[in-house]
């Protein structure tokens, strides 16, 4: 963050008129020399403007604020057990809501997820059934979660195909399968080592295991999304695919790759989801993907691309979880719940387009 | 010429106007005074506040200050349908129809003639026009839909609109940008036709000769304030120049002597069925090659080709004499090929990303360290070129949208140089950029070439082909019909090489 202060962004931009013609004169001297007093500060916009005035860091707040006051009134919600159960409960969500971030970014969709959770879990109950070791069964399981996301992926970007189409089609296409492969039954004679696991803490906290694990994959998307050329790409893909192509990268193949990432996760999220509740069913997690997609969005992520946070898609996923379970133990009904939610996340919305047209009213002419 | 007495309100008077956005000034007092029946020319570099007059005119903007007259009475838009029912049509550089609904559909969207309970009259809007285009004198299917036709169809189509509501005020805003030269000749005949029956036509233009060929008088603005007003009888290109940078252009065309080099791009046999057909060319290290021909004869389908951005069918590409993999705009820049495209705004930049993102953005991998990039990398990058080119932002983090065309030109082109190419393609490097950035880009490739890259440049502005270019390729209908040397580039050899069939026909 290198930042060199000229002035405030009023100076510079009313100063850029003026300047034109000492520009231009200097310009007659030969562009190639380097320049002629202009000084390029890094940013427009103070620090504490650039971090406080985002969609991340208002989701961020009003997840402290709900976590303050839900402290504060509702009973037993400060319990370490709450804190457990919600952790346990949000953590499907949770690792599903990373690919899925990415590939939103990318100007797509994978609807498809939480069928491949039924899927992955009627995968890993066939398998402990036929008597594999667990983590075999495992790996089948994330590894047919890659393949249903290859799916997905070569019918959008080999053979163009819309991804919300798509997907949709491999909603029913994989739920039908994981229905069909193991019918109404459930396997529930799973190993008891790995379903204990899914109930265990870090000693001494009361944070399930598990978070270790999303902790390192939420870091590691992190990094992708927001620190690498590949995650520069996928911004400049869910703003201008052309422009992107243009810039030397593989449109295609970064999608590809995207949809297969999210399918090995949710395959992944399946195998979990399966052991927490020790039942493996062809309808494990039914709708998931709505509240999936309805977190990242909350979290600030456009739907038409190109925008978004993974700080604020995690805040999101925590908002739904930590409001629900605070209105549970307050005694509202999940139906009540499930408006509120809903509501929630169209108040966000159309909150960041207030202040996305607010923000171009003033930067911008006004138009009529 | 002149039907009205000099006593007649003008048709269109501006005085005084004013406007600005927060704290930017867009227009300190702008003067404009159009006259009924006249072709009046508004010129200035790209910021002299042209854009943002058209727009109060058509009341898109509100003014802040100043008045605005039509026909001697002062009016005061809120909406571009109050604009409209005054009588004032603006044609964009890109016309906005619907692609889907035919040429009358679209003259007469949203007030086609009906007859008894409301139904739409087909025919009485088909005859009309008809009509219409009979009195433009063009022929265009009224029955096609406007999808498919070309931007010079659509603007004549927005001309016939125009003229169906009788409009009385017509603003062309950089119509010919996109046109060909015979397009352009059509365009001028209409627009003769509409002065001599006495309308008033605004145009806006960054080509002179054109100015020259249609406009009676002359408005010059220079950041955001009126300068003179003349006949253009009376003013010469260096004079208007003078009056719209301040200063004195010195060359507009610099070319700088280099030393030629090796073959650094060899093009073999290219061929794309309905495309291009046999394309073949070498550019040398230090050679600035021009590309010329007709707007849709090829050559920026070739561009795109070499640079693995569209597919070719059969030929080859090599690079220092090693071949290029097709379809790979990866492989073609890790070579050292960049390519500033043709259409800056959708394939050079991307809008809503900040200037130092877009700077960087083809050089991400190379910017990278143990895999990594973050701002304050970027930022270093895109600050040495930000301030080579000059561009004007008021930080790097701004939005390139918010930029002038001339400066997210330079934004592209800065892109394109962090990438340190052996070969740079240039499709239409000043299409719509203003005389001083104009020379600013020339100079820089003229600069480029003496330090060894090999320059493709193409352009449908011959005075910039046959200034800047050591060798000059013509295309005609996707083939190569002419290679000349510098000394024999004469404008007539070029045209001629671009358009010879047609005239044999």
């Amino acid at each position: 963050m290198t930042r060199v202060s000229t002035g405030s962004t009023g100076e510079v931009a009313a100063g850029t008129a003026g300047q034109s013609a000492a520009g231009q004169a200097a310009a007659g001297q030969g562009m190639a020399a380097d320049a002629a007093g202009r000084v390029y500060t890094a940013h427009s916009r103070p620090l504490w403007r650039r971090v406080l005035l985002t969609r991340e860091a208002s989701i961020i707040g009003l997840l402290l604020a709900v976590l303050a006051v839900a402290t504060l009134t509702v009973p037993n919600f400060d319990s370490p057990l709450t804190t457990t159960f919600l952790l346990r409960e949000i953590t499907p969500i949770l690792l599903v809501a990373l690919p899925m971030t990415l590939v939103i970014i990318t100007e797509e969709i994978d609807l498809s997820v939480a069928s491949v959770i039924g899927l992955s879990s009627v995968v890993v109950g066939l398998c402990v059934q036929a008597g594999w070791p667990f983590p075999s069964a495992m790996a089948l399981a994330v590894a047919v979660g890659a393949v249903a996301g290859a799916v997905n992926g070569a019918l959008v970007t080999f053979v163009g195909l819309p991804s919300l189409a798509v997907t949709i089609g491999t909603l029913a296409l994989f739920r039908g399968i994981a229905v069909g492969l193991l019918g109404t039954t459930a396997i529930s004679d799973l190993p008891e080592f790995w379903t204990g696991l899914t109930r265990q803490n870090i000693p001494g906290t009361p944070v399930p295991l598990v978070m270790i694990l999303f902790v390192v994959l939420a870091l590691a998307c992190a990094v992708v999304l927001h620190f690498t050329p590949v995650g520069r790409s996928l911004y400049a893909i869910g703003l201008n695919k052309e422009a992107a192509a243009f810039s030397g990268i593989d449109v295609g193949l970064t999608k590809f790759w995207l949809f297969v990432t999210s399918g090995a996760v949710s395959g992944f999220a399946g195998v979990y989801f399966t052991l927490l509740y020790s039942n493996a069913r062809g309808d494990n997690a039914i709708g998931m993907e709505l509240q999936v997609i309805a977190a990242v969005l909350l979290g600030g992520v456009s739907i038409f691309g190109g925008r978004g946070a993974l700080h604020g898609v995690i805040a999101g996923v925590l908002l739904i979880g930590v409001l629900g379970s605070a209105l549970r133990l307050s005694g509202v009904t999940s139906d009540l719940i499930t408006i509120v939610t809903g509501l929630l996340l169209i108040a966000s919305v159309t909150s960041a387009r207030a202040l996305t047209w607010l923000h171009q009213r003033r930067a911008r002419p006004g138009r009529r | 010429m002149q039907p009205d007495t000099p006593s007649a309100p003008p048709a269109l008077e501006l005085a005084g106007v004013a406007k600005s956005f927060g704290s930017v000034v867009a227009l300190k007092s702008a003067d404009l005074r159009v006259e009924k029946g006249s072709i009046h020319a508004l010129i200035g570099e790209n910021g002299a506040g042209k854009s943002t007059l058209v727009k109060i005119v058509a009341g898109l903007y509100r003014r802040d200050d100043g008045t605005l007259a039509l026909d001697g009475e002062p009016v005061d838009f809120h909406t571009t349908a109050e604009s409209k029912a005054a009588g004032i049509a603006v044609i964009y550089q890109e016309p906005t129809l619907f692609p889907d609904l035919s040429v009358t559909e679209n003259i007469f969207m949203g007030r086609q003639p009906t007859r008894r309970f409301g139904r739409i009259d087909r025919r009485a809007m088909r005859e009309e026009a008809c009509a219409l285009f009979d009195r433009l004198g063009v022929r265009i299917d009224p029955d096609r839909p406007t999808d498919g036709l070309s931007i010079a169809d659509q603007q004549i189509i927005e001309i016939a609109k125009a003229i169906s509501l009788d409009a009385r005020v017509l603003i062309m805003d950089e119509p010919t940008a996109a046109l060909s030269g015979v397009e352009v000749d059509r365009l001028f005949a209409v627009a003769r036709a509409l002065r001599d029956e006495g309308r008033a036509l605004v145009f806006i233009s960054h080509r002179f000769d054109e100015i020259f060929d249609l406009c009676d008088t002359v408005t010059v603005m220079r950041d955001g304030a009126y300068v003179d007003t003349l006949p253009v009888a009376d003013t010469t290109v260096d004079g208007l120049v003078r009056m719209m940078v301040g200063r004195d252009v010195a060359e507009l065309f610099p070319k700088l002597p280099a030393e030629i080099g090796d073959d650094v791009l060899v093009v073999d046999g290219l061929s794309q069925p309905g495309v291009f057909h046999d394309v073949s060319f070498t550019v040398r290290a230090g050679e600035i090659v021009g590309l010329a021909g007709l707007v849709g004869a090829g050559r920026s389908e070739v561009a795109r080709a070499v640079f693995g951005v569209d597919p070719y069918a059969s030929g080859s590409v090599r690079v220092d004499g090693e071949p290029l993999p097709p379809g790979s705009p990866r492989a073609a820049i890790g070579r050292g090929l960049a390519l500033v495209p043709e259409d800056r705004r959708k394939q050079g930049l991307v809008l809503d990303q900040t200037v130092a993102r877009n700077v960087t953005l083809a050089i991400r991998e190379r910017l990278s360290r143990w895999g990594l990039v973050w701002d304050g990398l970027e930022n270093a990058a895109a600050r040495t070129w930000a301030s080579r080119l000059e561009v004007k932002t008021a930080a790097l983090d701004a939005e390139t949208g918010t930029l002038s065309g001339g400066n997210q030109q330079k934004v592209v082109l800065g892109k394109w140089l962090a990438s340190d190419p052996k070969v740079l393609i240039v499709d239409e490097p000043t299409r719509g950029i203003d005389v001083g950035t104009k020379a600013e880009v020339h100079r820089l490739l003229s600069r480029l070439a003496q330090q060894g890259v090999a320059v493709l440049m193409i352009s449908s502005e011959l005075p910039e082909v046959l200034g800047m270019a050591d060798r000059v390729l013509v295309m005609r209908e996707g083939r190569l019909t002419g290679e000349l040397d510098r000394a024999d580039a004469t404008p007539e050899a070029v045209m001629h090489a671009a358009t010879a069939e047609e005239a044999l026909r």
